[in-house]
């Protein structure tokens, strides 16, 4: 018995199309009609009073106080502080340094993305992009006059802590992911203890300890930078969630990775920095992206220590005696671009997932 | 491609125009069996108390073909990864070329250099195209120029008939082409010892032919090997020597004629009445 071929066919329209969808997704039982009918209810009592509020009735032109005469948001507010947002205490005639240093950034970002692959130009480039820039915000040589690290805040600072935290603990972290994998007893304890050490305990913690401790190994006299302070705890404490991340990136690699690596006579360092990071750091994305991501908004946290990032900046520029009771527009406005920089930040972590996914391309 | 790289790599013999042995005959007639290479001797080991290896004395020489057949969890995996050091041994010794194969670590990477291994789920490195598969030690740890070693895996590439997928990652392979890469990849440091772990047994029935050609070939073309496999054809065709291991030791040892027919323990012949009837 032989049978005719058969051609594939459309599957039935039933199946198919948004009304599909919504009838799949959205009023598919009693219960998901009544979450649905819940769910558009609350939007309908959220939305419109927020956009009433935030675009329709709100201001946008003047330069006080007294031009924000309607009900709704007094943006005027954010445009007139735009500055004290962006760049904090930063001498207003100097506002150029640390947009230079911004647009360096961004253009170096883009050439990076231009040029594939490692080439040593490119490597050189984003090696010395930190002295760069902290050279031109910082000052005190090459004719800039000096502009100290307590005068940084605003987004600027949160740029510094964020980008430094997150570039220095990453090296850190696999340092100690690669320490607790490790045979050696002393090196395991000791990363161990320091992971769930760390884990243990708050951020606020750390960062007081970093202020108030980490002066006490100093010498007396030595004024350690209160920013710095900031930034080794801050990079310390993240290091530990990074190494977190990485290591559950280990336990995705089949043994055979290792033992294939080890029959073809790859060393310690070359089968970790050749075949097992490559992969665990992939699989790790998302967490990765995560920890970076709440990383980003703890650096809010450093107020406590007297720095001045940019939620900080809100209470600042709302205590100004002009314009007293903005501190709405003001927590709106940070919050949105918190929001902004998070967003990038997970789009991006897509894209590097799909870019790097190698398998069934 | 072949005839641009022939000079540097080793040069084999059917490149140079050579015929390839018909029979095993032919083939000792090339390639006669040389000296001793791997030497194993009263090894033993243990898995916490388990005595996974019992006394094992096996010596294997230049060009010789050995097949080591046996049940599952008879330790034949383990025996073969002892060779190059995958796994630790507790008694006995194991030299490769007269190299002792123990933890000094010069020797470890001597011993690895000479022994090349192929396994049953192919381990390719998925965020490596296939040519860096192939490239990865020759570059890193042979310190090939990257033009010789690009050139070099191309070469065995072209040897397993799967050039065309150089720039492809493994994932996108079917099993029998990841195998057949796995095997360039281990041929491109120019192993004088083939190790394989039931190389067909993870694939699929139409892609084992393809495999055990590429490795008929180069069985005949005079390299060491010693293969885990239950693949009559390939002992009946290629191997000096079949093994049969059980419960941790060897057996019994014989040609691959009189092994399948005349087997003359009785735990062989319940073995082969096992595989032969399923
Ligand atoms: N890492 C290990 N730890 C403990 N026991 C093991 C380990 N690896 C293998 N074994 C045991 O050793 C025995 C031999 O294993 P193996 O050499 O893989 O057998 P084969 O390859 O002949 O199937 C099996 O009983 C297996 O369960
Ligand atoms: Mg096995």
């Amino acid at each position: 018995m032989v049978y005719p071929p058969k051609v594939a066919k459309e599957p039935p329209l039933l199946e198919r199309g948004p009304i599909a969808w919504v009838r799949r997704n959205l009023l598919s039982s009693p219960y998901n009609i009544a979450f649905t009918i819940l769910g558009l209810a609350i939007l309908y009592m959220i939305i419109p009073p927020f956009v009433k509020w935030a675009i329709i009735d709100a201001n946008f032109v003047g330069h006080s106080k007294a031009d924000c005469t309607g009900n709704g948001a007094c943006w005027v507010f954010v445009k007139e502080k735009l500055n004290m947002f962006f760049f904090g205490f930063y001498p207003h005639d100097q506002i150029w340094r640390p947009e230079l240093v911004i647009a360096s950034a961004a253009a170096l970002g883009a050439f990076a993305k231009f040029v594939r692959g490692l080439h040593p130009f490119k490597l050189l480039l984003i090696v010395l992009f930190p002295i760069y820039a902290f050279v031109l915000l910082h000052g005190g040589s090459f004719g800039l006059p000096m502009v100290e690290t307590s005068k940084w805040g605003g987004l600027l600072l949160t740029l510094v802590i964020a980008s430094v935290g997150i570039v220095l603990s990453f090296p850190i972290g696999i340092i100690l992911a690669l320490g607790r994998q490790s045979k050696l007893p002393i090196i395991k304890s000791l990363s161990v203890f320091y992971i769930e050490f760390v884990r243990g305990v708050p951020l606020i913690t750390v960062l007081f300890m970093a202020s108030v401790v980490l002066p006490l190994f100093f010498p007396e006299g030595v004024n350690f930078d209160k920013l710095a302070r900031a930034l080794i705890g801050i990079t310390l404490f993240e290091a530990a969630y990074v190494a977190e991340n990485i290591r559950s990136g280990f336990q995705a690699i089949p043994k055979g990775q290792y033992e294939a690596a080890d029959a073809l006579g790859l060393s310690y360092w070359q089968k970790m920095a050749l075949v097992i990071l490559p992969q665990a750091i992939k699989v790790t994305i998302p967490n990765l992206v995560g920890t970076f991501i709440s990383l980003f908004k703890d650096t809010s946290l450093v107020m406590i220590i007297g720095l001045f990032d940019l939620l900080a900046m809100v209470t600042v520029t709302a205590n100004d005696r002009d314009w007293l009771g903005m501190d709405t527009e003001g927590y709106v406005f940070v919050a949105f671009v918190f929001w902004v920089f998070t967003f990038s930040m997970s789009l991006y972590s897509k894209r590097l997932e799909k870019k790097l996914d190698t398998n069934n391309k | 491609m072949a005839e641009q790289t022939q000079t540097q790599t080793e040069t084999p013999r059917e490149a140079q125009g050579a015929p390839l042995p018909e029979t095993k005959e032919d083939k000792k007639a090339i390639h006669p069996l040389g000296e001793p290479i791997i030497q194993i001797e009263k090894l033993n080991k243990w898995y916490g108390d388990f005595h996974v290896l019992k006394e094992i004395d096996l010596e294997v020489k230049k060009g010789e073909i050995v097949v080591v057949a046996g049940p599952s969890g008879s330790g034949k995996s383990t025996l073969i990864r002892c060779i190059n050091r995958l796994e630790e041994y507790q008694e006995g010794s194991i030299k490769v070329k007269g190299i002792e194969v123990n933890n000094d670590v010069k020797n470890l990477k001597e011993v690895r250099s000479n022994v090349a291994m192929v396994f049953q789920h192919f381990n390719l490195f998925p965020h490596l195209t296939i040519l860096e598969n192939l490239t990865l030690a020759p570059v890193w740890v042979y310190k090939k120029p990257k033009k010789e070693a690009i050139d070099t895996a191309m070469y065995y590439l072209e040897k397993v008939n799967i050039a065309d997928q150089a720039h492809k990652y493994p994932n996108q392979l079917s099993g029998g082409q990841q195998q057949r890469v796995a095997i360039a990849r281990a041929l491109c440091k120019s192993p004088d010892i083939m190790l394989f772990d039931e190389p067909t047994s993870a694939l699929d029935p139409e892609m084992i032919g393809e495999v055990l050609d590429v490795m008929i070939k180069l069985a005949e073309e005079g390299k060491t090997m010693i293969t885990v496999t239950h693949e009559m054809g390939f002992a009946r065709k290629v191997a000096d020597r079949v093994i049969f291991m059980d419960a941790g030791q060897i057996v019994e040892e014989n040609d691959p004629e009189t092994f399948f027919h005349h087997p003359e323990s009785e735990r062989l012949q319940l073995f082969l009445k096992q595989i032969l009837n399923h």
